[in-house]
């Protein structure tokens, strides 16, 4: 994982300006940001362990839990809200036994919220990983989760 | 000395340094404006906003606040205007109603004729926090270890040492007790060991080798000779023995 | 592609011979795959167009071409195929191999494909001729169907870069922050400051280093104009970057875009490589002498930091918290440097202006508010999409005209602009001119472009509740109004919502408001009353319904609904009786009403939306 930290730090000149990116990249790369590479990234940039902390908890991009395999983000944009994005999170929420910003037992899934994807027009929507769901109603939401269930 | 600039308060002219702060300049020549947020020695950060005055720029008046407000030839301050005495109410109502018990905020609250919140009793909490954010930046720009930080976002943001375990670069000065307006910092001494509760982190004391008195943290007194490259044994003796 | 431009002379001579490369007769296919086509499948439909042209052989008889957005998202996917102009809509992957035969082959229509406003009218063929596009002024936006935003070399073909050689040899700096001026830009991002004034303080402003920065983090939620602009048409917002940077002196710029658009992040960071391969970014850009480089820095998740303060607090690498603007950015920004921010839609307006003349632009739109505003229009319109018109139409044109009015027969009740910091006006201000002045006076604000329709079936304390619920999520914590104020308003307004309201509510939520318009640290703070206050003005018995009576009257709050099965309207289909996600719905048997048993529904709206018959009430 060093070798990896130092890599991403690289790529990005070692510039503290693109911290968000740096952080982006090692989430990217586990699926969350793991202790050990934000202890790492704090040692390597001559960074206070406290402010790569802040950095972390201020934005919501990132997670310091690991997250499930699949990612599902309801979009709770206005557009999505006023065509009831609402009760389709509830309904989520009833199907996967937990509750925004939560991951499942067994890690397959995490559900997350997201305040607007772009993609008003097919409101509401449901993202899992890079595939989108449009005008999703609650009847659809078991068999769109039926296509990642093993 | 910039140059000078005339400026008006509360109806009074005065002379400044042209960039200094309204705050500044006001309790230089005695006028009061509360703070919970400010302290001389660290950067003004305007979070508090108890420190709002109303400022005139010709025809534009608006509500600034103070301690970042630099002033300017003409300018004219309103550090009580009915606006402002309205407006820090309501921003001790909001404090109250977020630390119902600390004596701090319910005495400063009860300055300004509020006894208890205007809100329902359900939304009342017991904090001592105000995420002022003297303890992380006292400890980040006077101690310059940054043992702490403010951490999450909007109504969970508070100070917190990194990973919520004992912050590692604390080094037991206690500035963030001493600074903190509230009282929200807890430390204590107890057996030769002083405890900052808040950060999880306990020092030992360092007993002078003459009058045998607990004057400091080892590891602040460390700290301290190797950053101005003292001989090692110059802490030895507490400053009253030397 | 060839190596770096020296001259203007060589883009010129490029951009003759893209051209005419361009213009070669043969059937041209533009077919979306922007953001919000995705989720409409228009990915699987590029796809089979890509393959099916290359199994058929048909690559000498057609150009196809993969675009960002056209505008009319509500119909994805959709393509356009010229000569002639022609729109198809809601394309299905089935559908290529009949498009590639009959329009392409045999220049025959798919009738089926054409758009309609609904079975009974007939179907128009041409796209200017439909009412959605016929009402726009899509200047800015307009080109996105003639470009792959991947491809640099289509940009050139359409002229592109022209405005940027014309700035670097015919134009001194003042010329050009005096040609901003007189066009009478404001800034698109929701501020609406003259963009040449500010331009001209941060050229004026102490200090040799200065930034030029997009603001890339349009986080309105229900706006998504700036990323249909940035994802279908990069180069206009970095051409329009760079005349910028070269009229305030800078040489470095950032373009910030939020981490929610990762199709707009990849199209960005792939045309700053294409023009920098082509000289057009970088060091003695076209032979000129003037360098400028430019990076793109991505946004971690925080609406807070399209603030601009608190954007470049972000870039610096910190968290996004915002500071005093007692001295503005353009005199102390990024790094305590002179810093000139803009919006995306901002940006991309400077090309025209560069190329057309600050005349012609001052002369679109209304006095005071010239040029075109692009919207996002959604909600419970029957047409949403990206639409662009000019400042000063009305609010009754864009919904109705443009936006096709009310879908599902239902009745207009409120449009919300501005996002969180805007309000929802009423029927009565329909006839409202769009623009800056206008929408302020109203208590609403342009923000970046959000436009949300609502119907009768939409709950505006709920609406209210949202928004700051929101915020609430939002602020970034630091002042004591906003991080405390918001939560009390979001307590309050949740309360009223639940049949807990009191006599006494509004008043405190006026009070608040007025505290946080005063107090708070930034517009973040300062304007979350808005969406309060315009509610109460204008929706004042709605809140006197739930307060006073505990009742909603758009049948949205759940402590204060009922759902019940209407008996003489139930078939006894049972259709809705499985999806029940907690069986409180019980079939009888065949041709008697469905039972609902109150104390297990849990008012989720499954069943009304299911019934076909309409036998569900909301009391």
């Amino acid at each position: 994982m060093k070798d990896k930290v130092a890599g991403i730090i690289k790529k990005y000149g070692g510039d503290r300006s693109q911290m968000v990116s740096i952080l982006q990249d090692i989430q990217a790369e586990y699926n969350y940001l793991p202790r050990t590479a934000l202890d790492r990234l704090s040692k390597k940039m001559d960074i206070p362990q406290s402010q790569v902390y802040s950095m972390a908890t201020f934005f919501r991009a990132f997670s310091l839990e690991e997250r499930g395999k699949h990612i599902v983000s309801v979009c709770l944009g206005t557009a999505c809200h006023v065509r009831g994005a609402g009760l389709i999170l509830e309904s989520l929420e009833r199907q996967l036994h937990v509750k925004r910003g939560q991951t499942t037992p067994d890690r397959g899934f995490t559900l997350e919220s997201v305040n607007c994807m772009g993609c008003c027009a097919t409101g509401p929507v449901v993202k899992i990983g890079e595939e989108f769901f449009g005008q999703m109603t609650n009847d659809k939401v078991e068999p769109m989760l039926n296509k990642f269930k093993e | 000395m910039n140059e000078p600039v005339n400026l008006t308060i509360n109806g009074v002219k005065y002379t400044a340094e042209k960039g200094s702060m309204v705050l500044k300049v006001a309790r230089d020549h005695g006028i009061r404006i509360p703070t919970l947020c400010d302290h001389e020695a660290i950067e003004p950060y305007g979070a508090c906003r108890l420190c709002i005055v109303e400022a005139t720029r010709g025809t534009r008046t608006r509500i600034v606040t103070s301690c970042l407000y630099p002033v300017e030839e003409g300018l004219v301050v309103q550090t009580d205007s009915p606006r402002i005495i309205k407006n820090r109410k309501m921003l001790l109502d909001l404090l109250l109603t977020r630390c119902s018990e600390n004596k701090v905020i319910k005495d400063l609250a009860a300055e300004y004729g509020l006894e208890r919140p205007s809100f329902r009793e359900e939304y009342w909490e017991k904090h001592n926090c105000i995420v002022c954010g003297l303890c992380v930046r006292t400890c980040e720009q006077v101690v310059g270890v940054s043992a702490i930080s403010l951490v999450n976002r909007g109504v969970s943001k508070e100070p917190k040492p990194p990973f919520l375990e004992r912050a590692k670069a604390c080094i037991g000065c206690g500035s963030c007790y001493y600074v903190c307006p509230t009282g929200a910092v807890k430390m204590e001494e107890k057996n030769g060991v002083r405890h900052i509760y808040n950060w999880k982190v306990e020092f030992k004391l360092k007993k002078c080798g003459k009058c045998g008195m607990q004057w400091a943290p080892e590891a602040q007194l460390e700290f301290i000779r190797k950053k101005w490259n003292l001989e090692a044994g110059f802490f030895d003796t507490c400053p009253d023995c030397r | 592609m060839p190596g770096k431009l020296k001259t203007a002379k060589a883009l010129a001579a490029l951009h003759k011979k893209l051209a005419q490369e361009m213009d070669t007769g043969k059937c041209r296919i533009s077919l979306c795959n922007g953001t919000a086509c995705r989720p409409y499948g228009s990915n699987p439909v590029a796809e089979a167009f890509s393959s099916e042209i290359a199994k058929r052989n048909l690559a000498d008889q057609v150009d196809f071409k993969i675009t960002g957005c056209h505008g009319f998202c509500e119909r994805g996917p959709i393509a356009i195929i010229e000569p002639g102009n022609l729109f198809y809509q809601r394309i299905k992957t089935t559908d290529v191999p009949e498009i590639l035969e009959k329009t392409v082959l045999r220049k025959e229509t798919v009738e089926r494909l054409l758009f309609r406003k609904d079975a009974a009218t007939p179907a128009v063929a041409r796209q200017n001729d439909i009412p959605f596009y016929r009402n726009q002024q899509r200047m800015v936006l307009g080109n996105n169907a003639r470009i792959d935003p991947t491809n640099i070399e289509d940009y050139i073909a359409i002229g592109g870069y022209a405005a940027l050689a014309k700035t670097l040899f015919e134009l001194q700096p003042d010329q050009v922050i005096g040609m901003v001026k007189e066009s009478g830009l404001r800034g698109r991002g929701g501020g609406g400051f003259p963009t040449g004034t500010k331009w001209d303080t941060c050229r004026k402003a102490h200090g040799d280093i200065k930034y030029v920065i997009v603001n890339a983090d349009e986080g309105d939620p229900g706006a998504y104009a700036n990323e249909g602009l940035l994802t279908g048409n990069p180069h206009s917002v970095l051409e329009g970057l760079i005349i910028g940077a070269f009229a305030i002196g800078s040489h470095q710029g950032y373009i910030y875009v939020r981490n929610e658009y990762p199709l707009a992040l990849k199209n960005i960071t792939l045309a700053i490589e294409q023009a920098g391969k082509l000289g057009l970014v970088g060091k003695d850009i076209l032979g000129s002498g003037f360098d400028f480089s430019v990076r793109v820095n991505k946004g971690g998740g925080a609406f807070v930091c399209g603030e601009s303060t608190a954007l470049m607090a972000s870039l610096e690498g910190k968290p996004g918290e915002p500071r005093a603007k007692y001295v503005h950015t353009v005199e102390r920004g990024l790094w305590d440097r002179p810093s000139c921010l803009n919006n995306v839609e901002t940006w991309a307006n400077i090309p025209l202006i560069i190329n057309n003349g600050a005349a012609w632009f001052s002369r679109i739109g209304a006095p005071g508010n010239s040029g075109t505003k692009i919207f996002s229009l959604t909600g419970k319109v029957n047409n949403t999409g990206l639409v662009e018109v000019p400042m000063g139409i009305k609010l009754r044109e864009i919904i109705f005209d443009i936006g096709g009015g009310i879908r599902g027969g239902k009745k207009f009740k409120a449009v919300q602009t501005g996002g969180p910091s805007g309000g929802c006006l009423p029927e009565s201000l329909l006839d409202s001119p769009v623009d800056f002045d206008s929408l302020t006076r109203a208590g609403s604000m342009m923000g970046s472009g959000g436009m949300i329709v609502m119907d009768e079936g939409n709950c505006m304390v709920d609406v209210a509740r949202y928004f700051l619920t929101f915020l609430e999520e939002e602020s970034c914590g630091k002042c004591v109004p906003c991080r405390e104020g918001v939560k009390r308003m979001r307590q309050v307004l949740t309360d009223i919502t639940e049949g807990k309201g009191r006599e006494s509510d509004l008043e405190l939520l006026s009070e608040l408001s007025a505290h946080l318009q005063d107090s708070a640290l930034c517009a973040l703070g300062s304007s979350a009353p808005n969406p309060v206050l315009t509610t109460i003005q204008y929706f004042r018995d709605e809140y006197e319904a739930h307060i006073k009576h505990k009742k909603c009257p758009a049948g949205v709050c759940k402590s204060l609904i009922k759902f019940a099965v209407i008996d003489d309207k139930c078939p006894g289909c049972g259709l809705c009786v499985k999806p029940c996600p907690t069986q409180a719905l019980i079939f009888m048997g065949k041709k008697k009403p469905v039972a609902l048993d109150q104390s297990k529904c849990i008012k989720c709206r499954t069943c009304y939306d299911i019934c076909k018959m309409g036998a569900v009430s909301i009391e």
